[in-house]
């Protein structure tokens, strides 16, 4: 005999604490299996674009830090790369150096939260995510020694970063990196190989490359997927042509897979950081700029990064004033929330707000 | 590394399938007639030389005489980039068709440019504002949205 039951529609958010912000999601289930999903999206958005046709080009950076406030530096390099295509300038090496070693700095702090969350939502409550907080906090105390704010950061500028990092900041960054490679390896070893996490996430919610491709899905995401895509080996900006890294490609791209990728990127990023601080020189960290930026009048600029969620871009047409006429921000944890359907649908309960974190989104990027 | 494909280049490509569809081109984009976006973008993905999978992003600009679609094109096979553009008139209710039945990925994207620029796209399965609440007045992109 069968049992027929009658579909529940729930509202997930957007007040949730697993939602990683103020992301809400409709979702109707028959019984345990997630039959309809239907994100919706808007409740933080600023206006940010808008926002920036009214600043001028600098003054636009403080906007960025508070797209993905996660990786705020990843967004002013990803936006300072714009402007200074769109002004035809380049910054001087010393500044490429900091920028990417602060970016993979950023980088390792935007994984370290992925993957604490990810464990949480796994039901690890607590200590987990208390191991990679204390990484990211070491991180966040090194950003205030070079610009003053842990999140908000505003250090990078079109021509280069705001100051060059002051004396003590170097051996506070050695005795980070070795600290870290202890509490990585302490983490790997507890996670990686750990039977609950695999049970759990193995298998679960694949994501096809073709898909993947095809919904324009970018970042850990897609290469969790098995496609060798990294923008800092397409298209090297800064520093990224003079070090040397690898590029962690997942498998069948389910949850276990995702969750591999961010702590392997992990250490590729640690060895970036290593191979920057090697090669540094010294010189000037910023180029001698007027005060206010003008572009030519019709230019554009389409600069873009592998930001620690994806693709970020910046797509900027002048109009020959101090502010951008038009700043489209391309952002990763938008585009890849299209494939929450396919995430989820068909699967059940217990596994939605794994595979949502899974996805690794931040409601300040997707919003805007 | 990639290589970006010049705008003559995707004209002439473009021309042997669709020889309606090229309006102009410069050295970075090529602009096509807005009737056929949808069929410039699936020719732009199954031909093989070509073969665009990978759509980065779509943008809309407020020109006042007129508004611009630009799409951000990458092949991951050929790893190669290009920009496709096309001019869409009229203010009240400019219209362009969806290439979200080509790419997916322009789901979001389509529907950010109804919600804030008000451009609609035909074809898209869930037309609807995506930041702002349905009933909303106006679309706070435009030039003359203040």
């Amino acid at each position: 005999m069968t049992i027929r039951t009658e579909p529940m529609t729930v509202n997930v958010g957007p007040q949730h604490p697993s939602t990683h912000g103020v992301f809400r999601v409709r979702i109707t289930f028959d019984g345990e299996d997630i039959v309809e999903v239907e994100p919706v999206l808007g409740y933080l958005h600023r206006g940010t674009e808008k926002l920036a046709e009214e600043r001028n080009y600098v003054q636009i950076v403080t906007l960025t830090d508070r797209l993905d406030y996660t990786s705020s530096m990843i967004n002013n390099q990803a936006y300072c790369l714009a402007v200074e295509q769109l002004l035809g300038i380049e910054p001087p090496p010393r500044a490429k150096y900091l920028r990417t070693l602060t970016a993979e700095l950023q980088r390792i702090a935007s994984h370290l939260i992925a993957v604490g969350f990810f464990v949480q939502e796994l039901g690890a409550f607590g200590t987990p995510l208390m191991y990679t907080f204390r990484s990211r906090e070491r991180i966040l105390d090194l950003f205030e020694m070079l610009c003053g704010a842990r999140i908000t950061v505003s250090y990078m500028r079109p021509g280069g970063v705001f100051a060059d990092a002051p004396d003590d900041f170097w051996p506070a960054l050695d005795q980070f990196l070795n600290d870290f490679e202890g509490e990585l390896a302490e983490l790997e070893d507890l996670l990686l190989n750990n039977e609950i996490l695999m049970v759990r996430t193995r298998g679960v919610s694949p994501l096809p490359p073709d898909v993947a491709i095809n919904c324009s899905v970018s970042g850990p995401v897609l290469r969790a997927s098995g496609v060798n895509w990294d923008w800092r080996k397409m298209a090297p900006y800064d520093a990224y042509d003079q070090v040397d890294f690898d590029v962690p490609i997942g498998s069948s791209g389910d949850n276990y897979d995702r969750f591999w990728v961010r702590v392997q990127e992990v250490r590729q990023s640690l060895r970036i950081v290593r191979q920057c601080i090697e090669q540094i020189e010294p010189g000037p960290a910023r180029l001698e700029l007027p005060l206010v930026l003008r572009a030519a009048p019709g230019a554009e600029a389409y600069g873009r990064v592998e930001a620690s969620k994806g693709e970020l871009g910046f797509f900027l047409v002048s109009d020959g004033g101090i502010s951008p006429y038009r700043c489209k921000i391309r952002s990763p944890s938008l585009i890849n929330l299209t494939i929450t359907e396919h995430l989820l649908i068909g699967w059940k309960l217990a596994d939605m707000i794994v595979s949502l974190g899974s996805v690794d989104i931040n409601m300040g990027e997707v919003d805007r | 590394m990639l290589t970006a494909l010049s705008g003559a280049d995707l004209a002439q490509r473009l021309r042997d399938t669709l020889p309606d569809a090229v309006l102009d081109w410069n050295d970075s984009a090529v602009w096509v007639a807005p009737d056929s976006i949808s069929a410039v973008a699936g020719a732009l993905r199954d031909n093989p030389e070509l073969d665009f999978q990978f759509l980065n992003a779509v943008s809309a600009v407020d020109f006042v005489a007129h508004f611009e679609l630009v799409y951000h094109l990458t092949s991951i096979s050929k790893r190669h980039t290009a920009v496709v553009r096309s001019r869409v008139y009229g203010r009240e209710e400019p219209t362009a068709p969806s290439v979200v039945g080509v790419w997916r990925g322009a789901d979001f994207q389509e529907r950010e440019i109804w919600d804030l620029m008000g451009i609609r796209f035909t074809g898209h399965p869930n037309m609807k504002r995506i930041m702002l609440w349905e009933g909303f007045d106006g679309h706070p992109l435009r030039k003359d949205f203040l």
